[in-house]
């Protein structure tokens, strides 16, 4: 029976750099995986979609190819042979996990984990163990972190069949274009998918229950999105739901409840359901335990502690954001709390999110609603894409920052954008709103030029009546 | 060239010392390792001894002069051969001697003399935004919780950054209340020197010194144990959110097993090696208590919560003039006997001043007993970082209702004194219900 300081379950984002931070620190740590080293992330998440998003802008940019004085053949698409890309650098991502967790010595446990006690985790044997891993067994720790994820969350009347009825799973490895495609909810998942197969050539509806797509977004950037999806050819009915579904042989027939209670009736060769994930927290003993679950994920303080001593959770499995970099901080915030180091709890304000559709949003912080619902005076600044040198150059004059200030203090309190290379440049904004900048120190940054960036400048210069280029 | 003696710093907060004893004079010989003076610091008396040799030339500070700074030259000693009267007027240019008579007037006058010049600059710096306060102290803070500092008025250098590395970020701004402008040196500066005790508002020394004929009185100085105990006590009542929680206590089972186990004592001619006290066994049990509940076994910092790992249990040790508390450490993992013999060699000695600082530094927690005068039932102050303190009352016999019956027991009451910020009313509730299950059931601490 091994002893370790610190077992995990799941090594997924949030799994590996908490395994990692902890060898780290010098602590014995052992990682417990029963599907995809590294998680969902690099194996059916993000970096895959990402890999297949490429695709879908390369053909966009080939198609587009003589806006930009360039003769190309009439393009065709590939569908096996972008899936074997996207599969491939999958593969390559997970074995990375692989062997970053050997070269930390983390010792590598195949099999189904359940925690018998505070201290103990049994896991049970199944096939599929990578080589050099360790077998099933019981196991001692004297912390345990469940890091275990999400999966999709199943409507009723939705189930995902694999055949007509996608999860992210069969989306990420389609045998062929379908013709006709309906996306149920309009969020990171959904509006990506919906993104990649209308930019192939699907024909694309978008059902969202919501009143924007993309609800978790400011809804100026939200509809701004949407005006964009829809120019690109894309159905999106919002402040709608799928009121039952019929299964045809080779189709299905959705019946779509709409805002003013009339119905339509959508025709489609696959559905793509993309209502959310709910956290993996059964089978792991903890109701037996007493660890307290809420809303489907593991109750924690800004450390990881559960409300029992000695189990922690983190990542998707601890609640929303369900975000890798949100799990990845936990994790280290987590190993560091146990190593003794005192880290500060995560502000979740802090944490940015992108959605890498075709324009691409990125955010970070309140939206305006929000941050006039907590009581702000706000100032705000937007500054158009059309303003920006580069941005006409690429030929993508279609975008916008928003930049959110406490009128009082000159906090940045949020930063919304969309547009090209949006995700790239959020970071920025998450650098300032970490160290406590005011909009003093944002102006008086030198942002390079010719770059995007340049609209975040403008955008706070905007939001005091000081922008330049509009 | 004449060696210069300092006032040597005999703890890492030491600031000022009082010159209690010479036990040399001018002409003296001198060896290394010769006991040369005797020091009082805020709570020991410690020996200086000599370093190099010589012979004694001068004595810059005369016995009995407190508040004498850490690397003031006291002494001066003339090297082998050197002239001891050209030592002695070689010094006289470098340090000033100061005499017994001017003593008082130095310790008041002293401190608060040299403050405001150190704060001047401050306050005529730009902006007073303090970021640059022109003595090369940066004050490391966030442009946001800069602004926000300065509209509240808040001076920055009285915060406590809870950031990476002590940065003063907004959160730690937001609950802060402002800091008058023309107040006294902030707390930073003013906490070392800490000479004066800090003042209720309102009643300065001259206005209480008016209320009485001057004929009625007599005005003793303070010694460093009670500046330090006015303004550690002060500190704490007024930046410790205090609340109390109150137990009753069977402790008939408690004193038959201490029978029992001082019965038992093995004797080395004729005397016992122990005997054990109720309140040894009182700082066993709230040890253990402490262990069963770790939560409540923590200090507060702004940045988080410290949780100890060894119960080091102080306790407080009457002395003339004061007191102190000496601690025991890991009293968790010790016999009764082995603190019963510690307690009692550690009172002793802290009667003679002859603690050495680390004997009555630190420490997690602290137990006081007023029992042995006889009081039922009192709340004590926390001695911080501690976040809690035991108050031990008078084992008595009570009249108490067991099974609808009357009956007499002995009890004593205990009231715990917690720190609100770490430990809460139900936490300390625990705490005591531990502890109480100890007491009564005294033979749980033996295994």
């Amino acid at each position: 029976m091994s002893q370790y300081d610190i077992l995990i379950i799941g090594s997924g984002p949030g799994g590996y750099v908490a395994a990692i931070r902890a060898a780290q620190l010098g602590l014995k740590v052992g990682v417990v995986e029963r599907a995809h080293v590294g998680g969902i992330c690099p194996n059916w998440g993000c970096i895959p979609a990402k890999a297949l998003l490429r695709s879908a802008e390369i053909f966009h940019y080939i198609e587009h190819a003589a806006d930009y004085g360039i003769k190309a053949e009439k393009p065709g698409v590939d569908i096996p042979a972008i899936v074997k890309r996207s599969r491939g650098i999958a593969q390559q991502m997970s074995q990375g996990v692989g062997f970053l967790l050997k070269k930390n010595k983390v010792d590598l446990i195949w099999g189904e984990a359940t925690i018998a006690a505070p201290g103990k985790v049994k896991v049970k044997a199944i096939d599929g163990a990578p080589k050099g891993w360790l077998p099933a067994g019981d196991f001692e720790a004297k912390h345990i972190i469940v890091a275990t994820g999400a999966r999709p969350r199943v409507l009723p009347g939705l189930e995902p069949d694999k055949k007509l009825v996608w999860t992210y799973f069969e989306s990420m490895v389609p045998e062929a274009l379908p013709k006709r495609l309906l996306v149920v909810g309009s969020g990171a998942i959904g509006i990506e998918f919906a993104s990649f197969y209308r930019a192939l050539g699907s024909e694309v509806t978008v059902v969202e229950v919501m009143s924007q797509v993309m609800p978790v977004e400011d809804h100026e950037i939200a509809d701004l999105a949407k005006k964009r999806f829809e120019k690109a050819g894309m159905k999106i009915l919002l402040e709608a739901k799928v009121a039952s579904l019929k299964k045809g042989a080779n189709e299905v027939t959705a019946t779509v409840e709409l805002k003013d209670g009339s119905k339509q009736e959508i025709v489609a060769d696959r559905v793509i359901s993309a209502v959310g994930v709910v956290g993996n927290v059964e089978n792991l003993g903890l109701e037996g335990l007493g660890v307290k679950i809420e809303r489907g994920t593991i109750v924690t303080d800004g450390l990881g502690r559960t409300n029992v001593p000695g189990i922690y959770a983190i990542g998707d499995v601890a609640g929303p954001p369900m975000l890798a970099h949100k799990a990845e901080h936990e994790g280290t915030l987590c190993v560091e709390a146990i190593a003794g180091l005192h880290p500060h709890p995560m502000d979740k304000l802090q944490i940015p999110g992108c959605t890498y559709c075709h324009p691409q949003v990125a955010s970070v912080g309140l939206t305006e609603k929000k941050a006039k619902e907590a009581g702000y005076e706000l100032k705000i600044g937007r500054f158009p894409f059309i303003g920006n040198g580069k941005a006409v150059a690429l030929g993508e004059p279609e975008g916008l920052v928003k930049t959110i200030f406490d009128a009082k203090t000159g906090r940045l309190l949020g930063a919304h954008l969309v547009g090209a290379e949006v995700t790239e440049m959020i970071q920025g904004f998450v650098v300032a709103m970490q160290l406590e900048t005011t909009e003093e120190e944002l102006m008086h940054t030198v942002f390079p030029h010719p770059t995007v960036s340049e609209t975040m400048h403008e955008s706070v210069l905007a939001a005091y009546g000081r922008a330049i280029h509009i | 060239m004449p060696i210069k003696i300092l006032m040597p710093a005999l703890s890492p907060t030491m600031e000022t010392g009082n010159l209690t004893k010479w036990n040399v004079k001018v002409g003296d010989a001198v060896k290394s390792g010769m006991v040369l003076a005797e020091i009082e610091t805020d709570k020991a008396t410690m020996e200086v001894e000599a370093v190099d040799e010589g012979v004694v030339a001068k004595l810059v500070v005369a016995e009995g002069t407190a508040d004498v700074p850490v690397n003031a030259v006291i002494a001066v000693l003339a090297e082998e051969g050197e002239d001891v009267a050209a030592a002695a007027a070689a010094a006289d240019g470098a340090a000033p001697a100061t005499s017994k008579a001017e003593a008082p007037e130095v310790e008041e006058k002293a401190q608060p003399a040299e403050a405001p010049k150190a704060e001047a600059p401050k306050q005529e710096a730009p902006k007073a935004e303090s970021s640059r306060s022109g003595e090369g102290d940066r004050v490391f803070a966030s442009p946001l919780a800069r602004r926000v500092a300065k509209e509240k008025g808040l001076d920055l250098k009285s915060v406590k950054g809870s950031g990476p590395k002590g940065r003063i970020i907004l959160r730690d701004v937001e609950g802060a209340e402002a800091t008058p402008k023309a107040a006294a040196p902030a707390p930073l500066a003013s906490a070392p020197a800490a000479a004066p005790a800090p003042k209720p508002a309102g009643a300065s020394d001259e206005v209480t010194l008016k209320l009485f004929d001057p004929e009625s009185y007599e005005l003793i100085p303070h010694d460093g144990m009670r500046k330090t105990i006015a303004r550690r006590l002060t500190e704490s009542k007024q930046t410790v959110p205090h609340f109390y929680v109150t137990v009753d206590v069977e402790i008939d089972a408690l004193l038959a097993l201490r029978k029992d186990i001082n019965d038992a004592a093995p004797t080395i001619d004729g005397k016992p090696t122990y005997k054990v006290s109720v309140n040894d066994m009182v700082i066993k049990a709230y040890a253990l208590a402490l262990k069963a509940v770790p939560d409540a076994h923590v200090s507060w910092t702004d940045g988080g919560m410290l949780k100890h790992r060894h119960a080091d249990v102080g306790v407080a040790v009457s002395i003339p003039g004061g007191l102190i508390t000496p601690i025991v450490r890991k009293a968790d993992e010790k016999s009764l006997s082995t603190i019963s013999n510690e307690v009692k060699d550690l009172a002793k000695r802290a009667k003679d001043r002859k603690l050495k600082p680390e004997e009555y530094q630190g420490g997690t927690t602290s137990v006081s007993n007023l029992g042995m005068f006889g009081v039922k039932d009192f709340a004590a102050v926390i001695n911080p970082p501690h976040a809690t303190i035991l108050a031990v009352g008078a084992g008595e016999q009570r009249a108490v209702v067991k099974n609808g019956q009357l009956a007499v027991a002995t009890v004593m009451s205990v009231t715990l004194s917690t720190d609100h910020r770490a430990v809460d009313g139900a936490l300390g509730a625990e705490l005591l219900k531990a502890f109480k299950g100890f007491i009564e059931k005294p033979m749980s601490m033996l295994v």
